[in-house]
């Protein structure tokens, strides 16, 4: 794991304020097919024939061959994609760790942006063709971390939490966040288009959904 | 028109139920021609793909149903549209679509934000009638957009549109690019130009060159040829224009308000128009942004082909061509280079040649020769060209008209003779035959002066001014 420094994150939906983040640990990678195998056979329930339907959707893990054998559209150096929220968190419980708070995952991102943010929007912009690339093979930010940008969509622990708040009258707010013009009050930045990008997407989520393109890794606090 | 307080919800049990058919532009489905409402069923996959933007340059689009722009979808006033929204799983992006022919908050986009390979679907009652865009409006929706997410929905009147001989539906919309038009390979978008609202490409359709050539749309003389055109921006205003037409009747803003006689309509981003016209002349009309230089420059043409027998009194062709002398001018035809003291050299030729291309041809052929595919042929590789150049000393002294092929690509369009001296001609055409690839000797002033004389011979003008 790397060390991330902590720091203050402004949320890109500014009524949602601003976070201080402690500094904690992160995976240096996206969890792999070969991680996510090991955790598989130490927890039946997980396999693709056992997990329950409210855990997961209908196409979790579903380009792996069979429960045990990713085969090759998973090759074991690929991220693990296909996998809910729900399966992402029981991994990293089962690692002692837990999955990355939403602003613990953007500070963590956010050295490589100014870099690369033609990247950034390229690879969002580009549809997957064939079988996923290893982890390590985008490249490495300032803390160490490889592929925050340009592999997999990551699952974390607050997802959908950037626009719902549970509060009805705040939730009334919910398309004047999301849609059209009014979503870029105050943001018109390349940065914050990454961003926004990003929002969208852990928006339209819900737990159990399983999406091709979306992956993980774990965190975990210096102070337990 | 809402339903007030008390108004029973639509009881739509005994409805009959049908499959809306989607039509691929510049297609536009059969009219619903129902007497009474029905409950329409739609479907919709969003799909990211690779795909041609222009010759030799590729983009990735995201699309409704897989082509820029998205179907066109026809339902009748009082129609209740059930509308499912798929997400294919292996696209990147959420996304979800306003329909502007919805009534409620984000025309539908709340009710379709759909995650990569799941699928949304809402209902809504198709209150006004009207020709309607609809896009994507998923964070940020500048970006899905610009990628093109966009397409239109036809709410029909409950009488219907009265019956013309043709219907086409076309959409207007801009790219922006990293590399500049016409760049080759593959281009992402350009979110700096984007934000600067200076694209790259404005085209009819989604890409250069859908609309003309072997895309071209087509009627036959005396016929009534209804256009649905929708601006999906995400920037421009259009001015759209029909050159050789005049709209008999403009359906303004896709709405009720209806203008007769009309050369240029306003088309605004995220809006749309219907306009109607006889076509009487036989010929191309040309469907252009009269925001010209996006036509010239940028790509936003089109061709209509009207077949059909000529009526002179409508439009006589050229009947004449004089030479204008105004009162107390010299009589002076043309204001040729002078002959200079000495032949120039291949190098001086080039330079002054340059100079010439620039101004007078540059305009159709391009800055590199390039040409505008399927509408001005190249002259950079040009087999038709560099094959023969007496004929292209020819073309420069009569013009030329009627179909040829240049590259394997059929051309049909009008050049004009140029009113140039010998000097002139054989300067600009050793620029053009040594240049962006071309090879070739340079061209002499004596070989134009006998190109000149076999014209005669053979019965046509070969003077300077067309005489």
């Amino acid at each position: 794991m790397a060390l991330v420094p902590g720091g203050v994150y402004t949320n890109l939906y500014r009524d949602q304020g601003i976070v201080s983040v402690e500094a904690f640990e992160m995976d240096v990678t996206p969890v792999t097919n070969r991680d996510y195998l090991d955790f598989v056979i130490a927890n039946p329930e997980w396999r693709r024939s056992q997990i329950k339907r409210v855990f997961a959707d209908d196409s979790y893990l579903a380009h792996w061959e069979d429960d045990l054998t990713p085969g090759p559209d998973a090759p074991a150096d690929s991220p693990v994609v296909r996998v809910s929220w729900f399966a992402a968190r029981a991994y990293a419980k089962a690692q002692h760790k837990r999955l990355p708070t939403l602003a613990e995952w953007e500070l963590a991102a956010r050295p490589d942006v100014s870099n690369t943010v033609a990247r950034i929007l390229a690879w969002y912009g580009k549809p997957v063709r064939g079988v996923m690339p290893e982890v390590r093979s985008t490249f490495v930010n300032p803390y160490g971390l490889w592929d925050m940008h340009g592999l997999v969509w990551e699952w974390v622990e607050d997802f959908n939490t950037a626009l719902v708040t549970g509060e009805s009258r705040a939730d009334a707010g919910l398309e004047r966040n999301l849609f059209c013009g009014s979503g870029t009050i105050g943001a018109a930045s390349f940065e914050d288009y990454a961003a926004f990008m990003r929002y969208a997407f852990r928006s339209s989520l819900q737990a159990r959904y399983t999406v091709p393109n979306l992956g993980f890794r774990c965190a975990r606090s210096l102070k337990p | 028109m809402a339903a007030g307080p008390g108004m029973a919800a639509t009881d739509t049990a005994d409805w009959p139920r049908e499959t809306a058919v989607l039509s691929s532009a510049p297609n536009v489905p059969p009219p619903t021609a129902r007497k009474s409402p029905a409950v329409v069923k739609v479907d919709l996959e969003v799909r990211e793909l690779e795909g041609q933007l222009a010759d030799g340059v590729t983009y990735t689009f995201w699309t409704f149903g897989g082509t820029v722009p998205g179907p066109m979808i026809r339902v009748r006033e009082g129609d209740v549209v059930e509308f499912t929204l798929h997400n294919h799983p292996l696209n990147k992006l959420p996304h979800n679509i306003d329909l502007h022919a919805v009534t409620g908050p984000g025309g539908g986009a709340a009710s379709s934000f759909t995650a990569p390979g799941h699928s949304s679907t809402f209902s809504f009652k198709a209150l006004n009638r009207g020709f309607y865009v609809y896009h994507c409006a998923t964070a940020p929706v500048g970006m899905h957009i610009a990628n093109g997410m966009y397409g239109c929905i036809l709410v029909e009147p409950e009488e219907g549109l009265p019956p013309v001989d043709r219907e086409y539906y076309l959409v207007q919309s801009e790219f922006y690019t990293a590399g500049r038009y016409g760049e080759a390979g593959h281009q992402p978008f350009s979110m700096e130009k984007a934000l600067d609202e200076r694209p790259d490409y404005v085209v009819f359709n989604g890409s250069v060159g859908a609309l003309v050539g072997d895309n071209a749309i087509t009627a036959n003389v005396g016929e009534t040829v209804r256009l649905y055109v929708g601006n999906g921006g995400p920037n421009l205003v259009s001015s759209f224009h029909v050159i050789g037409e005049i709209f008999d009747t403009v359906h303004v803003e896709g709405g009720d308000l209806l203008n007769h006689n009309v050369q240029t309509t306003l088309i605004p981003a995220g809006g749309s128009a219907i306009v109607e016209f006889k076509v009487e002349a036989p010929g191309t009309l040309v469907l252009v942004d009269h925001s010209i230089f996006r036509t010239f420059n940028k790509g936003s043409l089109g061709m209509l082909k009207v077949e059909g027998p000529e009526d002179l009194v409508i439009y006589s062709g050229k009947l004449r061509d004089d030479i204008y002398q105004p009162e107390g001018q010299a009589t002076v035809t043309t204001t040729p280079a002078p002959k200079p003291e000495r032949e120039l050299t291949k190098a001086e030729r080039m330079e002054a040649g340059k100079i010439l291309y620039n101004q007078t041809c540059f305009a159709c052929h391009q800055a590199n020769g390039q040409g505008l595919p399927g509408v001005f042929p190249p002259l950079a590789q040009s087999d038709y060209l560099m094959s023969d150049a007496a004929r292209a000393i020819d073309i420069v002294i009569s013009g030329l008209q009627g179909e040829i092929e240049v590259n394997h690509v059929k051309y049909n369009q009008v050049m004009t003779p140029q009113n140039l001296s010998d000097e002139d001609i054989a300067n600009v055409l050793t620029f053009v035959m040594n240049s962006w690839g071309n090879e070739h000797e340079m061209i002499s002033p004596d070989e134009v002066e006998k190109v000149r004389e076999d014209i005669k011979a053979r019965g046509g003008s070969g003077d300077i001014g067309g005489h």
